[in-house]
């Protein structure tokens, strides 16, 4: 198991979480079905507004499966920042995690490890974190 | 009367991996008491205590059921139901 995504990707997602500081951020990258490659990202509003939990809107949330069926993709991959922890998925995000087929990536961008980030990527399955290979392209 | 349930990917081993399945009810509690009888289980999913799952977003037609009226949301023949995941977390570490 391991996730490849584009280092244009990677560095957006983590822009979004310092623009986001000290809230959570958080974000999904698309991809045709069954392709498993995420190509679109698409950041989200963390409706909790808050540096300890995120949540989609459940508008947003409704809106975005409607459009990833009508263009025949897939959620690929779902993204949160945590700001002041590691980025291994927390009880919480392990209690919600309700897309078996998704890769589930964290990053970090707290400040113990600045200017250094992680970007970490993770199955949940049944309850069962298995974190995965992450290879950055291009 | 029938209406139809879209059913995510983590429900779907109760339906026979079936996306969408049929059900009756005036409301969506009866709704869920029909899903249930149809496809074991599916209820415990999405009912805690007899009230919806925090972690389940329930949608009639385009609106969250939260603001209409939770279980007791009326029902009718045409309408369609929409189940997903709630997508949230976070590093807090209680719920």
């Amino acid at each position: 198991m391991s996730l490849t995504i584009s280092r244009a990707i990677v560095d957006a997602i983590l822009e979004q979480s310092r623009v986001e500081y000290p809230d959570e951020c958080c974000g999904v990258i698309l991809g045709p079905v069954g392709a498993d490659t995420p190509i679109r990202h698409l950041p989200m509003i963390n409706a909790a507004h808050s540096p300890t939990f995120y949540e989609f809107d459940p508008k947003d949330l409704l809106a975005l499966y409607r459009e990833v069926d009508d263009k025949d993709e897939e959620i690929v991959v779902i993204y949160h920042s945590h700001t002041e922890t590691e980025a291994y998925p927390s009880r919480t995000d392990i209690a919600y995690a309700g897309e078996p087929g998704a890769h589930y990536v964290l990053v970090s961008t707290r400040e113990e490890i600045a200017p250094a980030t992680e970007f970490r990527s993770y199955r949940i399955i049944d309850g069962v974190v298995t974190e995965e290979d992450v290879s950055i392209t291009g | 009367m029938s209406i139809e349930v879209r059913i995510p990917t983590i429900l779907r081993p109760y339906t026979k991996e079936q996306k969408s399945v049929e059900a009756a009810g005036a409301t969506l509690s009866a709704l869920i008491t029909d899903l249930d009888a149809q496809y074991a289980g599916l209820g415990e999913r999405l009912l805690e205590n007899g009230a919806l799952r925090r972690f389940i977003n329930i949608y009639i037609n385009d609106e969250d059921v939260r603001f209409l009226g939770g279980l007791e949301a009326p029902l009718k023949d045409g309408d369609s139901v929409t189940i997903l995941p709630a997508v949230a977390g976070g590093s807090i570490d209680s719920l």
